[in-house]
């Protein structure tokens, strides 16, 4: 027995962890150092927006260790295909990688996306050599789009954003997995540690969450969960599961029974 | 000269590169990027990328974000 999970790869990089985690919502720089920590996350997403003038505000940078943590920009917020490449071309040049989230979201109030500008902002960018991961609803022939014009992992909703109504969709999740060879990372919809374990039990690459954390009583202590979540999740997967039956299946001998 | 950065009127009192706006701004971010009427500029060249009258200035970096 391998008691260690295999390793996640994205792009040219192998992650220990498959959790990643967000940096957004959290009470103050300090927890949010605390739960990425707890959580043994080794990628994070942060957001691009405008520098406040005349206000030297604190940076979340200064916070994390760039030798400790990839970050995975993104482009939450942006509702076109010209925005998202300009965030990410923004992005590169502060300094924060080239491996992307990309989001283009096409509805307020659902943050579905809109799956067209996001392909083609994708495309873009790939010609651009950017490693672009995109947000995108569970489609399966989407999904198949994205791994053919060379995106490096594709990341389908499990439900709405900041939801927590976890993995709506399990069956989607599947036939993607099945249809593509890029790494599945399930990204949005989580809501509590049961629902990580099983979006890792279907071998899902790895999982992006923010709110589940950040949003919860304790995030410290749901950082610990999450994290423990998708260890046990992906275990389970290597380990391959026993097939449901209909009827029961005796695990005692029938053998030296006692009859009366 | 009056510029619009990160899309609030500004009187720019006398930069004439990015170079020269980024101290005149006080911009200390550790990380930080910008453009320039849409287009993306690289580091390397701030300090010769001239601005002029009516330019529109984006100045960004990273913050606390997910999905």
């Amino acid at each position: 027995m391998n008691k260690n999970n295999e390793f996640m790869k994205i792009g040219d990089k192998t992650f220990k962890s498959r959790l990643i985690v967000g940096t957004g919502k959290y009470k103050s720089f300090d927890e949010t150092r605390q739960a990425i920590e707890i959580s043994g996350a080794e990628m994070v997403t942060v957001a691009v927006r405008r520098i406040e003038l005349d206000k030297n505000k604190d940076s979340i940078l200064n916070h994390l260790d760039p030798q400790k943590y990839t970050f995975l920009p993104n482009t939450a917020g942006c509702y076109t295909q010209k925005e998202a490449v300009m965030t990410c071309e923004l992005a590169r040049e502060a300094g924060l990688g080239n491996i992307v989230k990309v989001e283009v979201i096409g509805d307020e109030k659902t943050l579905f996306p809109d799956n067209e500008a996001t392909l083609e902002a994708s495309k873009a960018l790939i010609k651009e050599g950017f490693h672009v991961l995109p947000y995108c609803t569970d489609d399966v022939v989407l999904c198949k789009k994205l791994e053919d014009i060379g995106c490096t992992a594709v990341m389908p909703l499990a439900a709405p954003i900041g939801s927590g109504l976890g993995i709506r969709n399990p069956y989607n999740i599947k036939l993607i997995l099945e249809a593509v060879k890029i790494p599945v990372i399930i990204d949005a919809g989580v809501g509590t540690a049961s629902d990580a374990s099983r979006a890792m039990e279907l071998g899902v690459s790895g999982i992006l969450m923010n709110t589940a954390i950040a949003g919860a009583k304790d995030p410290l202590k749901m950082a610990l969960a999450m994290k423990m979540a998708v260890e046990c999740g992906r275990m389970a997967y290597e380990s391959g599961r026993i097939p449901k039956k209909l009827y029961a299946s005796a695990s005692s001998p029938l053998d030296g029974l006692v009859e009366l | 000269m009056k510029l619009t950065i990160n899309g609030e009127m500004r009187e720019i009192l006398k930069s004439q590169t990015l170079g020269e706006l980024i101290r005149e701004l006080n911009i200390q971010a550790p990380n930080f990027a910008m453009a320039l009427n849409q287009q993306v500029i690289p580091k390397s060249k701030y300090t010769t990328t001239p601005i002029q009258e009516n330019d529109e200035v984006e100045i960004v970096h990273a913050v606390g974000g997910g999905v």
